[in-house]
């Protein structure tokens, strides 16, 4: 423990609670407006923008993968209202039928062009990489205040810190719009707040949330924070706050259980080498909500 | 190259799978209109999502029990256990518990697929899981595939489509009309069960073909842009089934010519180019169909209220308006009408007077719902209405 633990697992654990928050909190009004598949679709199309940057600017860089990915995202959900009107096609057909074309058409250019001397592949973009994250200038607990180490934490880790800053203070600043609009559209309008743009701006703050989590962790685990953790705090509680407060606790649960039995899992029943740990974590929050759906005191309908 | 693999001239495996491709396509796209018409599409994303610790368990299975663990049948089998319990899974979630159903989906379809995910890093850890090739279940791959694997790919494909004509009755009755199929004494769980039996299939053997990942568009997209093409019940079907094997057929071919195209993607864009093209073009439903109506009516509104301004005697300052009413050759450039346009004027002021009798009486109540201010009186009333109305025009009019 110490100076091992500091270096290795204290990074992947930080960002990973990291995540879980930043992808719980939108995905709580996401999951009571019936939104909830809106993070599986962003998360699908984010492979396609950061194929396409990268192609455009030819390097494996922060800055354009992001943006790459953010405007996929922005793109999907244009397009996916688009079919909608357009065709006359209910919103969840429309989804599916524009997520997998862009997710196709992203693993299709990425077969196509050269990126074998960049680490860019698709089963890197489904289940990313915690495990690399690492601090390799920590020496021990004093690392923690010692400025010049702290400078080698690994870039993921403050980018996700600004994503949930970000998004916490849109949740803080907007949040009896939002909870208005989420029970009672027609209510919230006639009180003269603007649902359209509220509702397209909870979409990039989930859209945020997912692009700047999934260079760090892949998609899976962004579309299980979206929606496992709410779904079991819908089950502890009929309060909004509570919810999001139980959410929160549930999505850092599963984040930090999750990893520490990916990784030292295998090592306690006499394996030798650790498990995915993105695979884990949804895992654990799959079994969160499933015990919430057994137990849950606000588990049914009317109660 | 394309054209030998179109032309099934690739050799035997590769027009197996390009044959089995295509019949999984039909399959699929029959399978998802059902699934679309009765609004549970993206129900099969959870399916095909939860086959995957199906397909590394039964791989772990297999090798606990001495075998290689390859074998595509054990595999699918596998799959096809676990794609099930995800299915329970998001029915027990949905009735039982105040989650949607896309909520249910959504926490399903990513739970078991970071469960597999666990799983295959397991096996990466094993000895006979180095070269174990599971991935390829992610996105579909026929390449050098076994002739085993390919008969039985083809052979599993053509029975999930005899399947799918055997059901078809039951299915379109509770995807068309479901009062009427409970009326008649059909059980609607039970429909509804075999229908989510035959996705399930069609999933299962789709993984090696599409992968897991995007099988779901092979139901969602024929059935998607069959509704284009036609109002008619049973041919949203068979449409669906032809857009279906069509881009399992084509995808499959293009997919064998070169080893950087992987299956999966492929039939995938097929798929959504013939719906693109469906969406822009289709007669009836289609964008370019609706933004041609929308140009004529607005045509026929400015040509009116054109006619009318002229048959008041005031000067036209609206530049389409003014556009149009010189090409029909109804007015000169100065905006002077020409004959043609004078009597064009005085029977549509004609047309308006006789609209406004018939719409202040009671007597014409019926007629009067027909008035939009375009369509001509004299195809709504008989000629003998007509001369009625016209004794209750006060004055002649007089065109300026």
């Amino acid at each position: 423990m110490g100076a091992e633990f500091v270096a290795l697992s204290l990074p992947p654990i930080v960002i990973g609670v990291l995540v879980a928050i930043a992808c719980a909190l939108p995905g709580n009004f996401l999951l009571l407006r019936g939104q909830a598949l809106i993070g599986d679709a962003i998360s699908h199309v984010v492979l396609p923008g950061i194929v396409v940057a990268f192609l455009l600017t030819g390097l494996v860089a922060t800055g354009p993968m992001l943006l790459g990915a953010a405007g996929a995202a922005v793109i999907a959900v244009v397009a996916i209202d688009a079919v909608r009107r357009l065709g006359r096609i209910e919103s969840g057909a429309a989804m599916g039928v524009i997520f997998t074309a862009m997710f196709a058409g992203g693993v299709l250019l990425l077969e196509q062009s050269d990126t074998s001397n960049v680490h860019l592949d698709v089963e890197h973009a489904l289940y990313g990489n915690l495990e690399s994250l690492i601090w390799l200038d920590a020496t021990g607990w004093a690392s923690l205040t010692d400025p010049v180490a702290l400078a080698g934490l690994p870039v993921e880790l403050p980018r996700m810190a600004l994503a949930l800053v970000v998004i916490g203070l849109f949740l803080w600043l907007f949040w009896r719009p939002l909870a208005l609009s989420t029970f009672d559209e027609g209510f919230a309008r006639g009180l003269g707040i603007r649902t359209g743009p509220l509702g397209l701006a909870l979409v990039i703050m989930s859209a945020i949330a997912a692009v700047a989590a999934f260079d760090a962790v892949g998609s899976i685990i962004v579309i299980a924070m979206f929606i496992c953790p709410p779904a079991a705090a819908r089950m502890m509680t009929n309060r909004l706050g509570h919810q999001v407060a139980w959410s929160v606790l549930f999505a850092a649960l599963a984040a930090v259980l999750g990893y520490v039995l990916a990784g030292y899992g295998p090592l306690w029943i006499g394996a030798s080498d650790s498990v995915s740990a993105a695979g884990m974590i949804a895992t654990v929050s799959g079994i969160i909500l499933g015990v919430a759906a057994v137990a849950g005191p606000h588990r049914t309908r009317n109660g | 190259m394309l054209a030998d693999a179109l032309l099934l001239q690739l050799g035997y495996n590769a027009t197996l799978v390009a044959i089995g491709a295509c019949l999984l396509g039909i399959a699929s796209g029959v399978a998802g209109t059902f699934l679309f018409l009765r609004k549970r599409a993206l129900v099969s994303d959870a399916i095909s999502h939860a086959t995957l610790p199906g397909v590394g368990l039964a791989f772990v299975i297999m090798v606990a029990m001495g075998g290689e663990g390859r074998s595509l049948l054990g595999l699918l089998l596998g799959a096809g256990v676990s794609a099930a319990i995800g299915l329970l899974c998001v029915q027990w979630l949905t009735r039982r518990t105040r989650l949607g159903e896309d909520a249910a989906i959504g926490a399903v379809l990513s739970v078991f697929f970071g469960f597999g995910v666990v799983m295959l890093t397991v096996i990466q850890t094993m000895n006979a899981g180095r070269q174990a090739g599971l991935e390829s279940f992610l996105l579909g791959s026929t390449a050098g595939m076994l002739r085993g694997d390919a008969i039985l790919l083809a052979a599993s494909a053509a029975a999930v489509l005899a399947l799918v004509l055997i059901l078809r009755r039951p299915l379109a009755l509770a995807a068309f009309d479901p009062g009427y199929a409970e009326a008649t004494g059909w059980s609607l769980p039970r429909i509804d069960l075999a229908m989510m039996g035959i996705v399930l299939v069609v999933t299962v053997v789709g993984l090696k073909v599409v992968g897991l990942i995007l099988i779901v568009a092979l139901l969602i997209v024929p059935a998607v842009t069959a509704r284009f093409w036609t109002e008619r019940a049973d041919h949203v079907v068979i449409i669906a089934g032809i857009v279906g094997g069509l881009s399992g057929f084509v995808g499959a071919a293009v997919s064998a010519t070169a080893p950087a195209l992987p299956t999966g993607p492929i039939v995938v864009l097929v798929g959504f180019g013939i719906f693109l093209f469906s969406l822009l073009f289709s007669p009836r439903r289609g964008v370019l169909a609706s933004v041609l109506t929308h140009l004529r009516y607005q045509r026929r509104v400015h040509v009116r209220q054109g006619l009318l301004a002229l048959a008041q005697g005031q000067p036209i300052y609206e530049t389409l308006t003014q556009r149009l009413l010189t090409r029909a050759g109804l007015i000169l450039p100065d905006g002077v009408p020409t004959a043609e346009g004078q009597a064009a004027a005085s029977k549509a002021l004609l047309d308006e007077t006789r609209w406004a009798i018939v719409r202040g009486d009671q007597a014409y109540a019926l007629a009067a719902t027909r008035y939009d201010g375009l369509t001509p009186i004299e195809t709504v009333l008989t000629p003998d209405q007509l001369i009625e109305i016209d004794t209750k025009i006060s004055a002649p009019e007089v065109v300026a």
